[in-house]
């Protein structure tokens, strides 16, 4: 038993309850140092962790309660190549946050870093834990935290409307996760994901299925899968601007990789025949999420708003790389993830910076206000091009990787949905870019064209210049999502750590037999690479293109020209209202569009 | 085993769905909540049953003796407590918008929308 594993959930939960113990009595220099050492600790020892399973997956059993002949007795963590990685980039982007928020609430104690340190914790075992109800009470604990980050900010009534929001609808996700999970539990008798996955065999009954849709809607729900997505804008909206860098960077995420890994450690079998049904479905739910994020990030003018629609648009790009249930997609998926975690992170801390500096968030009032801040705007940019997938960045070493699998499917038209949402996303950004930081283009009316939210400034101190430790951990991450497509040979261990992650079989023969498996190396096909290329250079032209346009006063005559458009606009945003009954409806609607169009195509 | 509990649990979280969906107050809207999460008490509870078992307490019994499933009964003690922190704070939250707005209304504190 490797004595490291249980260390990525220890660390952080021992440092917030060190300091949840001392609270006030100590200083605030002493709280930031033990912040930044607990996350830097934990970093470095998930990526020892990574480094290990490399070659050979790590199970481990709390109180050494291995499986019996069989019999999984006690409660696992299971560290792959995925797991780990996943752990150790929640420890890198709470690190840029703890850095980046080092002057920031001053006024209330140490319960900034205790919340962060348990949203850590809780995101690391939910990574590991490689038990279904252990997996429910990480997402718990997470969403826990994450309710009390976002409703941060006390004085402001939007604050309390974002993270009620948020909390409402992701605690809903959770119960149904939860019913889930207790008929699994009547069907197996079994909480381990191994034991499970064992026991259906091959059954697709009816039972199995709907427990399945109940976990993986309420995993959707974390995902912000459309239609789930509506808590996800209103609490990045309000919530502190360090906090939506793990947000958008991770938490969401982990809601793709949480089916994921339910669906190839348990229900692999079960669905073996029905793959297509599984994937049609997680296709359209895909698409509609990329699609329908990219036009609202398109309309948005409140920054941190536009990031957040854009990240439900990256999300649903995840979902399409994981529902061609390929070990090569999920590579992709896996590299994307990276990538766009540390573009997104780069852009919400070069939002935060706006919001020291200038006071404001909203694209209106910052036009032009970002001209003496030439760096900050680079690396914005350079966020932009993160999103687009231009190469060499994270994100196009994964958009090449899915787009390949998927032609080879017959599924050559995800192309397309790519190329929408990542244009249309990254050009929001550009058209940010030219308005704030270097004052070109059409001035907004900064009047009441749309609603938007003031935020009050998050920092005390002097605003006339950008701190050292906001501007470098925002450079870092940009630089960050360059490195994450770059590594030499680093597409073939992720494609064969994706391989060992989609081995159902092998899974749980290390699982309950502690089998020695060691994983196979697999040879990696070279994609064309190409067509690739020009793709990604096509895409970043027409995302800076659509800025310009956007920016042009052709923008606004051809509003009158595009009725339809705008009135489909219109009903899109009036779907987002704000008023958490609604998304309640479309909540308890998308569960029951998902499972019956997935027992119709079961059944048929 | 009766199917009543199962259509009692299916109930409760039905309409703990159709409360939040209508509600017109913070306060009502979290009680909603709470009855939903019941639903997940009630279920848990109905699959471990056994009837004419006895508590799961296995001392001073002759082996064999029935006794219904402890495992459930730990998953819906973590669920209580998680119930608990997620009712708290989110009342905590419904304090805080009544002091800011005076009202607890969630159509009169839209500020998000769009």
């Amino acid at each position: 038993m490797n004595p490291l594993v249980p260390l990525p959930l220890l660390i952080p939960l021992a440092a917030a309850f060190l300091l949840g113990l001392l609270n006030k009595r100590c200083p605030r220099w002493f709280a930031d140092s033990i912040a930044i050492l607990a996350a830097s600790a934990t970093g470095v020892v998930s990526l020892i962790l990574m480094h290990e399973s490399a070659l050979r997956p790590i199970v481990y059993w709390y109180g050494a309660w291995t499986p019996r002949s069989g019999i999984a007795l006690g409660v696992d963590f299971y560290v792959d190549p995925f797991s780990a990685g996943l752990a150790a980039f929640v420890c890198l982007l709470a690190l840029a946050s703890f850095i980046f928020s080092l002057h920031y609430f001053d006024s209330v104690g140490n319960l900034f870093h205790v919340l962060m340190l348990g949203f850590i914790a809780a995101m690391c075992g939910f990574s590991l834990s490689g038990d279904l109800f252990n997996l429910f009470v990480y997402f718990e604990l997470m969403s826990v935290a994450a309710f009390a980050l976002c409703g941060y900010k006390t004085e402001e009534p939007s604050t309390q409307q974002g993270a009620i929001n948020f909390a409402v609808l992701n605690t809903i996700g959770a119960f149904l996760a939860l019913l889930g999970l207790g008929m699994f539990y009547a069907r197996t008798g079994a909480l381990n994901l191994a034991q499970i996955g064992r026991t259906l065999g091959h059954d697709s009954g009816v039972l199995v299925v709907t427990s399945f849709v109940f976990v993986m809607c309420g995993l959707l729900v974390k995902a912000a899968a459309f239609p789930f997505h509506f808590w996800l804008a209103d609490a990045h909206a309000v919530a502190p601007t360090p906090v939506c860098v793990l947000f958008s960077g991770i938490m969401v995420e982990l809601g793709v990789y949480a089916v994921a890994r339910v669906y190839w450690s348990l229900m692999d079998g079960a669905l073996a025949p029905h793959r297509s049904a599984l994937t049609g479905v997680l296709l359209v739910v895909g698409t509609m999420t990329a699609l329908l994020g990219a036009c609202m990030c398109f309309a948005q003018r409140h920054i941190k708003r536009l990031l957040a629609f854009s990240t439900i648009s990256h999300t649903g790009l995840l979902i399409i790389g994981f529902a061609l249930l390929k070990p090569g997609a999920l590579a992709g998926a896996a590299l994307y993830l990276i990538g766009h975690g540390a573009a997104k992170g780069a852009l919400f801390l070069v939002a935060g910076i706006l919001l020291h500096r200038c006071g404001s968030i909203d694209e209106a009032h910052l036009y032009g206000r970002g001209r003496k801040m030439p760096w900050t705007g680079a690396v914005f940019v350079l966020g932009g091009f993160g999103l687009v997938g231009l190469i060499p960045f994270g994100t196009f070493a994964g958009e090449h990787a899915i787009e390949f699998i998927a032609e080879r499917n017959h599924q050559g038209w995800l192309d397309i949905v790519f190329f929408l949402a990542v244009t249309i996303t990254a050009a929001a950004v550009f058209r940010v870019y030219a308005r704030v930081f270097l004052g070109r283009g059409t001035r907004l009316s900064s009047g009441a064209r749309l609603k938007t939210v003031d935020e009050r400034r998050e920092t005390s101190g002097p605003h006339n210049h950008v701190p050292a430790v906001m501007f470098l951990p925002a450079f870092a991450l940009g630089l960050l999502a360059i490195a994450a497509g770059c590594i030499p040979g680093e597409t073939h261990a992720v494609l064969t750590a994706a391989c060992a992650f989609a081995d159902h079989a092998g899974y749980q023969a290390r699982v309950l037999e502690g089998a020695f498996l060691p994983i196979q190396a697999v040879a990696s096909e070279h994609a064309p690479l190409l067509s690739s290329v020009l793709r990604s250079l096509g895409a970043t032209l027409a995302a800076i293109a659509l800025a310009v346009f956007a920016i042009s006063p052709a923008w606004d005559r051809g509003r009158i020209y595009s009725r339809p458009f705008a009135r489909s606009m219109a009903f899109i945003r009036r779907l987002h209202s704000g008023r958490v009954g609604d998304y309640v409806a479309y909540f308890a609607f998308g569960v029951a569009a998902i499972g019956i169009a997935l027992a119709f195509l079961i059944a048929s | 085993m009766s199917l009543l509990p199962y259509i009692v649990a299916v109930w409760l979280f039905l309409v703990g769905l159709y409360g939040i969906v209508t509600s017109r107050n913070f306060i009502h809207l979290v009680m909603c909540l709470a009855i939903l999460q019941s639903s997940t008490y009630v279920f848990l509870l109905a699959v471990g049953y056994r009837i004419g078992a006895g508590p799961p307490v296995f001392a001073n019994v002759p082996v064999g003796t029935p006794a219904v499933d402890p495992v459930v009964q730990a998953l819906l003690l973590t669920d209580i407590v998680v119930e608990a922190t997620v009712v708290a704070l989110l009342l905590s939250f419904a304090v805080q918008v009544h002091r800011n707005t005076a009202t607890l209304d969630p159509e009169k504190v839209v500020e998000l929308e769009g």
